[in-house]
């Protein structure tokens, strides 16, 4: 019977402030076996995950409980015994690749360091190590490719090089913070067959922290699922995927299974086109962002445009208000001309067409407050009273979902689906023909996620509103998008019906973006795998 | 939430700062009903020693030293609050300006600003106040103006990281002219890491009009100011006489305790992106 290699009980962080973080977390890993800890935002997950290491970030204590790393409580060991073990017996992979990377020293430099530093190996071997690292995770020149610095390599490319420095001293557990997420989903695919590969080759523990059940299926033996800092359920994934037990586990898996169903959504013939933007192109500088795309959007309709990071999407909504320059092509709003440029369009052209942003925490303004944010575009465009204004925004806070004693608050102390509601409500607030959404929930959790959607099918419903959808998460086209149009660099590849683009014959392109979605199944990536091997 | 337990709880330094500035300020509004005589009454021996009479003795003509500081105070620390205050004033609206009005303008102030900075700051300064005299008015519009190009720097570099977030983008594609984006969207935002700056450039504007009026240039007899009564009271050094000591004290005094205020507001104000407010 084998000790587990890493052992926390009865865990307890708080923040300074006293809020508890992580209430009462007990875990055990064993050498070799993968445990998944899933949850949504704040559920307590990087945060264990660093508690793992003894390790708490700013703000927060760890106030109860021990970490047991081989039988060694680390919490009781002097900062020097606790730098030995960090790196060494367990390393951590971050979310953000990029900003985990110091872009003032060469990738090399940061892969060797760990080893040369533990006295695990000499540079010169660690050197060689790397080179076959990059070698084994197929990055591009594998003798070359340490000699870059990170801003000149890839998202992806990076995630790898910092999985092989987490790995570089041979440590015995290696903690893994969502560290595909940040990733397109044909890339992601890649990173998370590596990542298996290494853990298999190495016989590494890990702690796989992630949001996305379906990524955690496949790549872990256990799933502990976490909310609000604390244990819900911890079961073999099997078991969770299958027959879950507590009724948020059960939430997360109807949630995430019916993303993967598509339900077709017909919308009727004949609709007057709002929208017209043919053959636009755009630069910046020299370089070609869109070549010759061309979209149309109806009354009431909802068009995707789908495309991965680099395919132009966000580009070709700014060329649509204004933000970027058209190098040519024509854009027809409501049968006018709009100009390219945006100090050139009227107050009304800029009315008409609103954008949602992805992020809604930098989206509002954070010394305004609710009613400032949503009232000022009531009074700049309809020039109504104080009194109107503060009617209208008190409608519009209904119509949102938002309690109406909102309106006085400061929007900083509030979640991120509560935001990006003020922001639909502001964009309403300006009696819109056609809402742009660049990726409306992708920094959102998946039940506040879905929540969002429906709303803005509700108004759709209730409003006549167009919008303008543009993501890579293929599940909300499905479930949103009446047409949707796929962009590869710059080009449309493909543009019509969505269930006529989803189903075949399809273009490779679509059929790579469409297999590449995880989905709530153990053994699709190795299905995946084998369908790419041949 | 972090942010609001240190407002609440200043350490013990800030409370220290707190306390000696009130101090000042409360010599400095109420100097003529505080202050055991006047401003400037000759009325003992010259250099006297403290004593009951005159609790910090007498400066070089006679005069109580301890009345002499209270009113200093007004002096020194009402025109160094002014000048802050001007600079401020320019300093940021051309810093806003320079950010959010487009490439062109941010070229032709910053370019200015920078052959401005380039001149000694107390060369400068001299230059003038010898051109146009000395009086109170002069004094406080050219250290205001001299001042005002460093305020611009910071300002700028704080407008710029606000101009380039999404909610000016969103009062951009409104249409929003130019001034409300100044002053309704950015400035609110520029204005907290501002106030910490706004406790250091006091510091030294005080520090320039004590060494202008110690060099003689700066605020004009018979008004009392704690730089110039270091002037007069110089020579009583040589003799081991403490006079001077006091004026220099109060200066001290008062830089070290808008310091320690000023270091317990930037440590409220650090941003989260990991630059301090500081620049």
């Amino acid at each position: 019977m084998t000790t587990p290699i890493l052992k926390i009980q009865n865990l307890r962080i708080e923040s300074l402030a006293g809020d508890v973080l992580v209430d009462n977390a007990n875990l055990s890993l064993m050498p070799g076996k993968v445990l998944g800890l899933i949850g949504e935002s704040g559920a307590g997950k990087s945060t264990i995950g660093l508690a793992a290491m003894s390790y708490a970030r700013g703000g927060c204590k760890i106030t109860g409980g021990q970490v047991e790393i081989d039988g060694v409580v680390i919490q009781e060991l002097s900062a020097e015994g606790r730098a030995q073990f960090r790196g060494r017996r367990i390393a951590y992979v971050a979310q953000s690749a990029a900003a985990s990377f110091n872009p003032a020293h060469t990738i090399m430099d940061q892969v060797c360091e760990m080893p040369v530093h533990h006295g695990v190996r000499s540079r010169i071997e660690a050197e060689a190590w790397a080179v076959e690292m990059f070698r084994t995770l197929e990055l591009p020149d594998p003798e070359s490719f340490g000699a870059r610095y990170p801003h000149q390599v890839s998202g992806g490319q990076l995630q790898r090089a910092m999985a092989i420095m987490a790995i570089s001293a041979d440590p015995d557990i290696v903690v893994f913070d969502e560290p595909t997420t940040a990733l397109d989903v044909t890339t992601q695919i890649e990173v998370l067959v590596l990542i298996k590969k290494l853990i298999r080759d190495y016989n590494i523990a890990a702690l796989y922290i992630t949001h996305d059940l379906a990524v955690v299926a496949q790549i872990a033996d256990h799933i502990m699922v976490l909310r609000q800092g604390k244990m819900v359920e911890l079961e073999t994934t099997g078991n969770i995927l299958h027959s879950p037990k507590q009724p948020y586990t059960k939430e997360l898996v109807e949630d995430r299974q019916t993303s993967d169903v598509f339900r077709e959504i017909i919308l009727k013939a004949d609709r007057e086109v709002i929208l017209d933007a043919a053959h636009i192109t755009a630069h910046y500088g020299d370089f070609e962002v869109l070549k010759d795309v061309s979209i149309t959007v109806a009354k009431g309709e909802t068009v995707a445009i789908v495309g991965e990071s680099g395919s132009g999407k966000t580009s070709l909504a700014r060329v649509i208000v204004g933000l970027t320059e058209r190098s040519s092509g024509d854009l027809t709003f409501l049968g006018q001309t709009l100009s390219p440029a945006l100090k050139h369009r009227s107050r009304d052209d800029l009315r008409k067409v609103q954008l949602i942003y992805q992020q809604p925490d930098v989206a509002l303004n954070p010394r305004h407050t609710v009613g400032e944010i949503i009232g000022r575009p009531i009074k700049f465009y309809f020039n109504r009273t104080a009194d109107e204004v503060r009617e209208r925004t008190l409608e519009l806070l209904e119509q949102v979902g938002l309690p109406a004693d909102y309106i006085d608050r400061k929007s900083i102390a509030l979640s991120g689906g509560q935001k990006q509601r003020i922001c639909i409500a502001r964009a309403l607030a300006a009696e819109p023909t056609l809402i742009i959404c660049d990726e409306p929930t992708s920094a959102l959790d998946q039940l506040v996620a879905d929540e969002i959607l429906k709303l803005l099918q509700k108004l759709q419903d209730e409003l006549s509103l167009s919008y303008l959808v543009i993501t890579h998460d293929l599940g909300i086209v499905r479930r949103i998008a009446h047409r949707t149009a796929v962009l590869l660099r710059g080009e449309l590849v493909a543009s019509g019906a969505t269930g006529d683009i989803f189903k075949p014959p399809f273009h490779p392109y679509t059929e790579k973006l469409l297999q590449s979605v995880p989905e709530l199944r153990e053994s699709w990536l190795e299905e995946i795998t084998a369908k790419r091997a041949d | 939430m972090a942010i609001q337990n240190s407002l609440k709880n200043p350490p013990i330094s800030a409370k220290i700062g707190m306390v000696i500035l009130v101090v000042f300020i409360f010599f400095a509004i109420f100097a003529p009903l505080i202050a055991p005589y006047g401003e400037a009454e000759s009325i003992g021996k010259t250099w006297a020693s403290p004593s009951a009479e005159f609790l910090l003795g007498t400066d070089n003509i006679g005069r109580d030293m301890l009345s002499r500081i209270i009113f200093g105070a007004r002096m020194t620390l009402g025109v160094a609050t002014a000048c802050t205050l001007l600079s401020f004033l320019i300093g940021i609206t051309m810093g806003l300006l320079a950010a959010v009005a487009g490439k062109a303008l941010d070229q032709i102030l910053s370019r200015f600003v920078d052959l401005m900075l380039s001149i000694p700051i107390l060369v400068f300064a001299l230059m003038i106040l010898s051109m146009f005299g000395s009086s109170l008015f002069t004094l406080i519009i050219t250290i205001g103006i001299l001042d005002s190009f460093r305020v611009f720097r910071l300002a700028r570099s704080i407008a710029i990281n606000i101009v380039v977030t999404e909610f000016v983008e969103v009062a951009r594609l409104r249409g929003e002219g130019l001034w409300w984006i100044m002053v309704r969207e950015v400035l609110p935002n520029a204005l907290p890491p501002m106030i910490a700056e706004f406790g250091l450039r006091f510091c030294f504007n005080f520090l320039f009009v004590a060494g202008l009026s110690f060099l003689g240039l700066g605020i004009q007899p018979p008004f009392a100011d704690w730089g110039g009564m270091v002037r007069e009271n110089g020579r009583a050094i040589a003799f081991g006489i403490p006079a001077p000591l006091w004026p220099a004290i109060a200066i001290g005094l008062t830089t070290i305790s808008v310091n320690m205020i000023v270091d317990w507001i930037l440590s409220i104000n650090a941003r989260p992106s990991g630059a301090s407010a500081e620049m």
